[in-house]
């Protein structure tokens, strides 16, 4: 199969529902002639036009309650917001109104909109462009937070969160535009709510989200090496979460670490470790639930230090085997 | 000019406004009769006095039109054509209200008769209204939106965002600020005043009006200008309407912040009777006439009222609904 990155499967989503759904619509910052921060709706505008990709001033709020306000009355609106660390700007319009409208009109709206944003470190932008801040909005009933992990997850998220009737936070990872992997050149929808087994194990269940997908399989990799297998979990549609497969994978191996790059406190690890706890996979359990996530403190710009924020290969392999082997 | 201007509207447009001053009027006094009652959990917030912002903007629109609201926005739904019942029954949290008692008071909303809701955020509407007015434009849809707000609302930073990227993207909406002098406790004076309200218009590059709030036809003819001119394609306007609200921002207001000169110097320039002595002043109504029209409005509230308490509770069975569209 063809391989594209993770960031042009981004802009093949979007634009194959541009083209198949009129209503469909782009708004953001810099999302114009310059192709947005990253390049997600490069030469965009040349196939849509400034009437469907809307470049905007500097308005987080102003153009997400745009999106919200379109969507009200039957648009498909794809918002941008350029670091997640913006969406505390936007955050008015999606949690008090794209969220609650529906509920609070008495199931009588729909609000059918995307908001894409890239989160996370790793390119040294430091704290106010590196943060991960997902979990603010899983807590937000009416909201449903995707995060995908590889490039055919990406765009097949996406056409499902485009497709889908309410207010989908979609959060892509920085570190993970370039990365290349197999994607179908027609559209495809990976239905929402669905954890995906990315890996096969028996020995430990890594349930990972977003670039921690991938740090755990090459984890997995090295663990193998040790005669330690790992199956690795993506829930990859955070709320809603498909409980099931990661249950599953638990009762399998008995034992569960749990991987994300947000600060640890607050963190979906904690969310993850309760559904674990509260379900039937609770005494199967040969050891405690594990988490490994962000340090509890900002992104530090310093290359080393930022590094040593968040968990890399090498703390995923270790934290692994500590708790294969009892340590924990 | 309101001379000139009444006698360009029919009888029966001048008696249908009257008719639903006077039910918004009856509305809010019921709704705090009941809630002094005890038969109301929940807050209010009452535009008594406004009344003609209310009904003069919105009677500019066609029924297909749309508007999006405040929290203080009763009048706003009932000018809009809303069900008397079906409102009285969202206040009175009951399942057949509007939103299913969801929403009550402050998130009345009747999305298919063209209400996009009121808004407990002050300032929440604004960008959403920018958002109706990019997808109404995309689709060729002729429709054109009000987007109410107060002097509150007219300080937040989602006033700003929402003004520039009006006039950006040259939006059919009308932005009309029903100034009503205070933001809960605080003087829209010690900040601004209504010219300087107005005055956003020329900054932000709109056209824009500021009215006496409390001439309905001072209202209606301002707003209609705007109207004409965002249906015809030429984008949004900024309408300053100055008015007073009677009563406190909510129950809990011990009116502190303001004399009983003040509030009784706008009582005497009451909308509703301004409006009247207008009609028989001009020959057009006899007294008898009004006093059968605001009768007849207190009528309905009344059965309103009757309709909403023998309406049925939400079942907790169906407690989760609506949280996620299918």
């Amino acid at each position: 199969m063809r391989e594209i990155t993770y960031l042009e499967a981004v802009r093949e989503a979007m634009t194959q529902e541009m083209e198949r759904d009129e209503k469909v619509f782009m708004i953001g910052e810099d999302i114009g002639q310059y192709g947005g921060a990253f390049g997600a709706s490069f030469g965009m505008l040349e196939q849509f036009g400034p009437e469907r990709i809307l470049d905007t001033p500097i308005t987080e709020l102003g153009l997400t309650g745009a999106a919200t306000g379109a969507a009200l009355i039957g648009m498909r609106p794809i918002a941008e917001i350029m670091f997640m660390d913006f969406m505390t700007l936007a955050s008015e319009q999606l949690v008090n109104q794209a969220a609650k409208l529906r509920f609070m009109f008495g199931g009588k709206a729909t609000v059918p909109m995307v908001l894409r944003t890239p989160a996370g470190s790793g390119t040294g932008a430091a704290e106010h462009h590196s943060q991960s801040l997902e979990n603010w909005f899983v807590h937000i009933p009416g909201l449903k937070v995707v995060m995908p992990s590889t490039p055919y997850d990406a765009k097949g998220l996406l056409i499902s969160s485009i497709r889908d009737n309410n207010a989908v936070v979609f959060v892509e990872h920085k570190l993970l535009y370039k990365t290349k992997g197999p994607v179908p050149e027609e559209p495809y929808a990976i239905p929402l709510s669905t954890s995906d087994v990315k890996r096969e194990g028996k020995d430990l269940t890594i349930v990972a989200t977003s670039i921690m997908v991938s740090k755990s399989l090459a984890a997995a990799e090295l663990l193998a090496e040790e005669g330690i297998e790992v199956e690795v979990v993506d829930p990859r549609t955070l709320r809603p979460l498909d409980p099931e497969p990661i249950i599953q994978s638990v009762i399998k191996t008995g034992r569960v670490l749990i991987v994300h790059e947000a600060v640890k406190t607050g963190g979906y690890g904690g969310e993850l470790a309760g559904v674990i706890a509260e379900s039937k996979a609770f005494g199967y359990l040969d050891a405690p639930i594990v988490r490994l996530a962000g340090r509890d403190m900002p992104i530090p710009y310093n290359r080393t230090l930022e590094i040593n924020t968040v968990p890399q290969i090498e703390d995923i392999v270790a934290k692994a085997r500590d708790i294969v082997q009892g340590k924990v | 000019m309101m001379e000139n201007r009444v006698q360009s509207i029919s009888k029966e447009e001048a008696a249908e406004m009257l008719r639903l001053m006077y039910e918004v009027r009856a509305f809010e006094e019921q709704a705090e009769k009941s809630y002094m009652m005890g038969k109301i959990h929940g807050t209010m917030h009452l535009s008594i006095g406004q009344e003609a912002s209310a009904i003069g903007s919105i009677s500019t629109l066609e029924p297909t039109d749309y508007i999006l609201g405040h929290h203080r926005g009763h009048g706003l739904c009932i000018a809009k054509g809303a069900d008397l019942n079906l409102m009285m029954a969202e206040f009175y949290g009951k399942e057949v209200g509007y939103c299913r008692g969801r929403g009550g008071s402050m998130h009345i909303a009747d999305v298919a008769g063209g209400n996009l809701g009121a808004n407990g955020v002050v300032g929440g509407g604004l960008p959403m209204a920018v958002g109706v007015g990019i997808g109404l434009k995309m689709r060729g849809d002729k429709r054109v939106l009000l987007s109410f707000f107060g002097d509150g609302a007219a300080s937040t930073g989602a006033f700003h965002e929402s003004m520039i990227l009006a006039v950006l993207y040259q939006v059919p909406v009308v932005f009309i600020c029903e100034n009503n002098q205070y933001a809960m406790s605080f003087p829209a004076r010690s900040w601004t005043t209504s010219e300087r309200l107005a005055g956003f218009a020329d900054n932000y590059g709109m056209p824009g009006a500021s009215t006496d709030g409390n001439n309905l036809l001072e209202v209606k003819e301002a707003v209609q200008t705007a109207v004409d001119h965002a249906r015809s394609g030429g984008g949004p306007s900024l309408i300053v309407n100055n008015t007073y609200r009677w009563r406190g921002h909510s129950k809990s207001d011990r009116n502190l912040y303001r004399t009983q000169e003040e509030i009784e110097e706008w009582q005497d320039a009451d909308p509703i009777r301004r409006y009247r002595k207008l009609l028989v002043a001009d020959g057009s109504f006899t007294e008898d006439e009004i006093d059968v029209i605001e009768k007849d409005a207190y009528e309905a509230i009344e059965s309103a009222r009757v309709f909403a308490e023998e309406s049925a509770e939400p079942s907790i069975e169906s407690i989760e609904e609506g949280v996620y569209a299918p």
